[in-house]
């Protein structure tokens, strides 16, 4: 049996509360997740479930108060600055906000070559790689040049995938990355993803409130409540099957796209409802 | 500096595309620099310009008048004035120079490191910053005076150091600003060092507003030390605006033109540099301009009545919404879109965004943000709403007319309670007492489900979770049983599971109403899950109209087909990694 | 709410009595044996200034000085003139209310006159706004010594409708006292109002532009309704902050001010203490302006938490 890519076992993370004597506030209660090497893990749950913490503590941005998060059999929750840097080039991310996401006053080039200035790749050979992502992501070869306001927020998320597939990750972490999309472009977007994946083989940990995107993406799934998985397992097996109430809730209460299927599913609805209550 | 790649040569820098342009075009900013230049130049030149030694007193031109010998006259003293000017201006800039430096260097540093690692150093930074703005400078500058004496130069560092925190703000607030910016994380993530990152990333939000703060630190600096100098507080052996002032006040009844030199000198100083701050803040900044007219009047024309032939509670025939570009061209985002809604019945707008379906809502309640101009039809229930005077529509809407928006928590006024706010309009269009009001309130959240109405009513919108604040804002709107009810987008800021809960309560309430219902939604799911019929927008057009069923059935537009393609919930999903192929 | 009172309360002794604790430190060791020579005249032999030294207790270690001092401020006493021997106290608070009275009737001229022209100007754009933002920047950046000149020089002088200077009590004169104040009130009201216009017109801006107002338009509120009873309480947060600060302002402009018009002030105790080195008197000074600060902000802070149901709940 191969060691898991990722292996996160009880972490706990606690944010601080302002004021004198007031515990912290506790947005994890011991989480325990796997990602192997080229799989896609969704991770589901409503806003304030903590899916998002958990995306942010694998990125060493949320503050771990205890439990172990290894990458590669190594230890990396309590990792100093400077080794923090180091995983640079093995964990990468993609945020929800192509607006904000990327710094407004820099042109898209020089907010791709930072990573790769800053791990002395010369300017140069920097530039041609980036050449390189903006093709891999479709995007024009002069979009280097231009600000990021003038770019659409499917063409900002493009440029947010190729940053984050500067330094060949093995793993990337994807914070809703496509709910600030239209519908037509999220296809995209979503199938852009899974043509690195299929190129790359790099894995995904997609962190999304959308049942409908995290089963057209993921191979396994993860459903989280209050800061704690309720269920996981195999994606057919999550989303055709569910077993916790909680996730036969979530999933009846979003809408399909078809007003015969959905007058089912709403009746299904009314009934775990009453069988609940 | 110790990073090495710091060095490498920028790749595409920014020139902060056309600020220096846009300042270069306000007449304003451009008088005010060409006065600083002069001043500048002056304070340099001042010993080959003098035409006197600036201290060399003339008993026989004591308060000597403007002519030819003194252009500009004599002082107290017999002193040249012009002289004076030149010299004294050559103290005021590097007076001037020396606050600015001593008050962006502390400012700006503490403000950084504060902004940019929080913990002790902002508290620290922050407290110190209050404490120095505890006291009214000039009190504080006068208390150092008592100790140190009529030194200018120790003046002027002092007054750095107590306009330091005008700095530390605004770099702190910027910093502190851009700290949690998802663009730093990222930035973290691609394993940039601190040093680098607040190179890149932090340094370029400090700039413009440290920019623009220095020219009225300037300007501060300078009114200040011309007024301790006019206080009589300074150094008597070097002349200064301030002091050629104060001599020319104990002089204004003989000699009262004298005056006018060092006011002049220091006024126009003093207006050029925070024109000068105001221009660079047009350049590097774009602010909110107020809107230039009520749009109440901008309807282009008032259609005629229609004859309203039917059922329908709404009928929108022509709508063009269309906004005016900077070129003087007109864009038009509503393009002869042509709906109707009948009573009972939901409609829903569905498309994507920039599609105009917002708009159009929009333009119904004439809700549009100024600037908008329409044109077209929009009979309600007999009415023609366009060319309808302001107030007797102001009395449809909220009536008659009702509106749920997308965002519960920024819809809701922050500074009243929730049952204000209810209560306010339920009196204003039906003439309600108080206690009629407050009853018709309460019943209204127990309708919307909220569990607890009486505190609920007592609370503000800060203490209640969104969907509760969604369920409000619907009570709100249904507080007159409205004929028609706009919902934006109404539940697409919520979790799926309250959104099944807003959805269903929509329906009861459309059921228990009779009302129409004009739904705009981006998401096929609630479509399906409300509507009756359905209008496909794109691009300020709409592209298809049906009934739902129909529509989902065989959608007929290419763009519908293309939209229902791009749904990905009834797809397939992924499988696992070695045999995605065979689902 | 009272536990929100006592916190800023707390938070403002702390400030003066840490603000208090620097300048002592760094008045007195300043000022050396400077002083001492400085009161006696250059030409005193240095027997004579140890002996003075001696006499104002400059001779003990500075920590005694200071506990000397605080136990006295602790209790009111904020010590003695070295120039005239007078009580410290008495000698501010004799010219206390002369200053705040130019500076009470200013912010009440200023948040009139900062409230309408704010709005109009935020409401109505166009001319209007341009009007009003460019008297703004002129009133703002002509120092205000020399607003007072141009007031005394234009009303007093040339046209002869207020006197030029001094001041009449208003027990004496309320008709005089008024007309004494009226041109000082107005000089320091031209140079601070137009910030608190700036800082309304753009607060108003930026309120008009939210959600909820849009909804509240949708509720058929007429729009005047909209305007002053929730856009200019939301409104109101921001510009109040900005008026603490400019009220702080307001005091050191008063400084200025008194000296232009000859009114008998703290300003006046202020310059005449300062060009003397009479260090007890300027303590006392840094005190009591530091007194009023903390006073302006916890009144800041209090109306901010009635307006505002955050403030006062967090």
């Amino acid at each position: 049996m191969n060691e898991p890519l990722l292996q996160v076992r009880d972490l706990v993370v606690e944010y601080p509360v302002k004021g004198l004597r007031r515990p912290p506030f506790r947005a994890l209660h011991g989480v325990g997740l796997d990602v192997d090497a080229g799989e896609t893990v969704g991770l589901v749950g409503e806003s304030g479930s903590g899916k998002t913490t958990f995306g942010r503590a694998v990125l060493g941005l949320a503050p771990v108060t205890s439990g172990s998060i290894r990458f590669r059999g190594r230890e990396i929750s309590r990792l100093s600055r400077s080794a923090r840097r180091g995983l640079a080039a093995q964990i990468q991310v993609v945020f929800q906000d192509p607006y904000t996401s990327l710094n407004p006053s820099l042109v898209i080039e020089r907010t791709l070559v930072e990573p790769l200035l800053a791990r002395r790749v010369p300017a140069d050979e920097a530039r041609r790689r980036v050449r390189d992502l903006l093709d891999q992501v479709h995007l024009p070869a002069d979009a280097g040049r231009r600000l990021p306001r003038e770019f659409s927020g499917g063409q900002r998320q493009r440029i947010a995938i190729a940053r984050a597939l500067a330094l060949s990750p093995a793993l990337i972490v994807c914070d809703e990355p496509v709910s600030a999309l239209d519908l037509s472009t999220q296809a995209r977007v979503l199938s852009l993803f899974r043509e690195i994946q299929e190129r790359t083989g790099v894995a995904y940990l997609f962190v999304s409130h959308d049942l409908a995107v995290v089963r057209h993406l993921s191979h396994r799934v993860a459903v989280m409540r209050a800061g704690e998985i309720v269920e996981s397992g195999e994606v057919r097996q999550v989303t055709d099957h569910p077993q916790h109430p909680y996730t036969q809730k979530l999933f009846l209460a979003a809408p399909l796209p078809d007003p015969q299927a959905q007058r089912e599913r709403r009746e299904a609805r009314r009934r775990l409802r009453a069988e609940t209550a | 500096m110790s990073d090495p790649s710091l060095a490498v040569p920028d790749v595409a820098s920014v020139p902060a595309p056309g600020s220096l342009r846009r300042l270069l075009r306000n007449p304003l900013g451009v008088a005010a620099i060409g006065w600083l230049a002069l001043v500048l130049v002056s304070a340099l030149l001042a010993s080959w310009l003098s035409p006197y030694d600036p201290d060399e007193p003339a008993a026989r031109d004591i308060l000597a008048g403007p002519g030819s010998a003194h252009l500009l006259g004599a002082d107290g003293s017999g002193r040249d004035i012009l002289s004076r000017l030149l010299h004294a201006s050559q103290i005021s800039v590097a007076g001037a120079a020396l606050t600015l430096l001593v008050a962006a260097v502390i400012g700006i540093g503490a403000g950084l490191l504060a902004g940019y690692y929080g913990g002790w150093t902002e508290t620290a930074g922050t407290w110190v910053a209050s404490l120095i703005m505890a006291l009214p400078g000039i009190v504080a500058l006068l208390a150092v005076r008592a100790v140190v004496g009529p030194s200018l130069w120790t003046t002027m560092a002092i007054f750095g150091v107590l306009l330091s925190p005008a700095f530390y703000r605004v770099v702190h607030a910027a910093v502190s600003g851009v700290r949690n910016e998802l663009y730093v994380d990222a930035a973290r993530v691609s394993g940039l060092s601190d040093p680098r990152i607040i190179g890149r990333h932090v340094l370029t939000v400090v700039r413009a507003p440290a920019i623009i703060l220095a020219a009225g630190v300037g300007s501060a600096a300078i009114a200040l030390q011309s007024g301790i100098t006019f206080l009589g507080l300074g150094d008597p052996s070097v002349p200064t605006w301030g002091g050629m002032l104060n001599d020319a006040f104990a002089n204004i009844y003989t000699a009262p033109v004298a005056l006018a030199w060092p006011s002049l000198a220091i006024g126009v100083t003093c207006v050029a540099l925070t024109l000068l701050s105001n221009a660079l803040r047009d350049a590097l900044e774009r602010t909110a301009e107020p809107a230039p007219t009520r749009h109440d009047a901008d309807d282009e024309h008032a259609a005629p009545p229609a004859p309203s032939g039917g059922e329908a509670l709404l009928e929108v025939r022509d709508l063009v919404v269309a906004y005016r570009r900077p070129d003087g061209s007109a864009r038009r985002v509503v393009d002869e879109v042509s709906l109707s809604v009948r009573e009972g019945e939901v409609h829903g707008l569905v498309g994507e965004s920039g599609s105009g379906k917002t708009q159009t809502a929009f333009s119904i309640l004439r809700l549009l943000p100024a600037g908008a101009r329409t044109s077209g039809s929009i009979v309600f229930d007999g009415t023609e709403l366009t060319g309808l005077p302001a107030k007797r529509l102001t009395r449809l809407r909220g009536d008659a007319i009702a509106y749920i928006p997308q965002e519960p928590m920024s819809n809701l006024d922050p500074s009243f309670t929730v049952g204000s706010q209810l209560v306010e309009p339920i009196r204003t269009h039906r003439g309600y007492g108080r206690a009629q009001a407050r009853a018709r309130a309460l019943e209204l959240l127990d309708r919307v489900g909220i569990p607890d109405p009486e505190r609920t009513f007592r609370a503000y919108p800060h203490e209640i979770s969104g969907g509760m604040a969604q369920r409000v804002l619907i009570a709100g709107a249904v507080a007159c049983e409205p004929k028609l009810l706009i919902a934006d987008e109404p539940t697409t800021a919520l979790d799926v599971t309250v959104q099944a809960e807003v959805l269903d309560l929509l329906r009861d309430l459309r059921d228990d109403l009779g009302m129409g219902v004009l739904l705009v939604t981006h998401d096929f799911g609630v479509v399906a899950d409300l509507c009756d019929r359905v209008s496909v927008m794109r691009h300020g057009r709409v592209v298809e109209t049906g009934p739902v069923d129909a529509l989902f059935a065989a959608p007929q537009h290419p763009y519908t087909r293309a939209l229902f393609d791009a749904v990905i919930a009834t797809g397939e999903p992924a499988g696992s990694p070695q045999d995605g192929a065979d689902a | 709410m009272y536990r929100f009172i006592a916190r800023r309360l707390g938070s403002g002794v702390v400030l003066i009595a840490a603000l208090a604790t620097l300048t002592f430190f760094l008045l007195y060791l300043g000022a050396g044996d400077r002083i001492a020579r400085q009161l006696l005249g250059e030409d005193a032999d240095d027997a004579a200034v140890r002996a003075k030294e001696h006499e104002l207790g400059l001779d003990r270690p500075i920590w005694t000085q200071f506990g000397h001092w605080a136990s006295g401020a602790v209790h009111g006493d904020l010590g003695t003139s070295w120039f005239n021997g007078q009580d410290v106290r008495t000698a501010i608070l004799s010219r206390l209310s002369v200053t705040v009275t130019l500076v009470i009737g200013s912010t009440l001229l200023t948040v009139v006159l900062a409230t309408v022209l704010g709005v109009v100007a935020a409401t109505r754009g166009g001319w209007v706004d341009r009007v009003v933002q460019f008297l703004g920047v002129l009133g703002h950046a002509v120092p205000n010594f020399l607003i007072s000149l141009g007031l005394v020089t234009l009303f007093a002088i040339s046209l002869h409708w207020f006197r030029p200077t001094g001041y009449v009590r208003f027990a004496d004169s309320p008709q005089l006292w008024l007309s004494s104040i009226t041109l000082p009130v107005l000089a320091l009201t031209i140079n601070g109002v137009s910030g608190v216009v700036q800082q309304v017109r753009g607060s108003v801006l930026d309120e008009l532009g939210r959600d909820y107002v849009r909804t509240l338009r949708s509720r058929g509120l007429p729009e005047s309704r909209v305007v002053y009873r929730h856009v200019l309480r939301n409104a109101a947060g921001p510009a109040l902050s900005f008026l603490g600060v400019q009220v702080v302002g307001l005091l050191g402009g008063a400084v200025i001010i008194e000296q232009v018009f000859a009114i008998p002030g703290l300003g006046q105790v202020a310059v005449t203490a300062t060009g003397q080195g009479d260090i007890p008197l300027v303590m006392g000074l840094v005190v009591v302006s530091a007194v009023l600060v903390v006073l302006v902000n916890l009144l800041v802070d209090l109306v901010q938490g009635w307006l505002n149901p955050k403030v006062r709940l967090g």
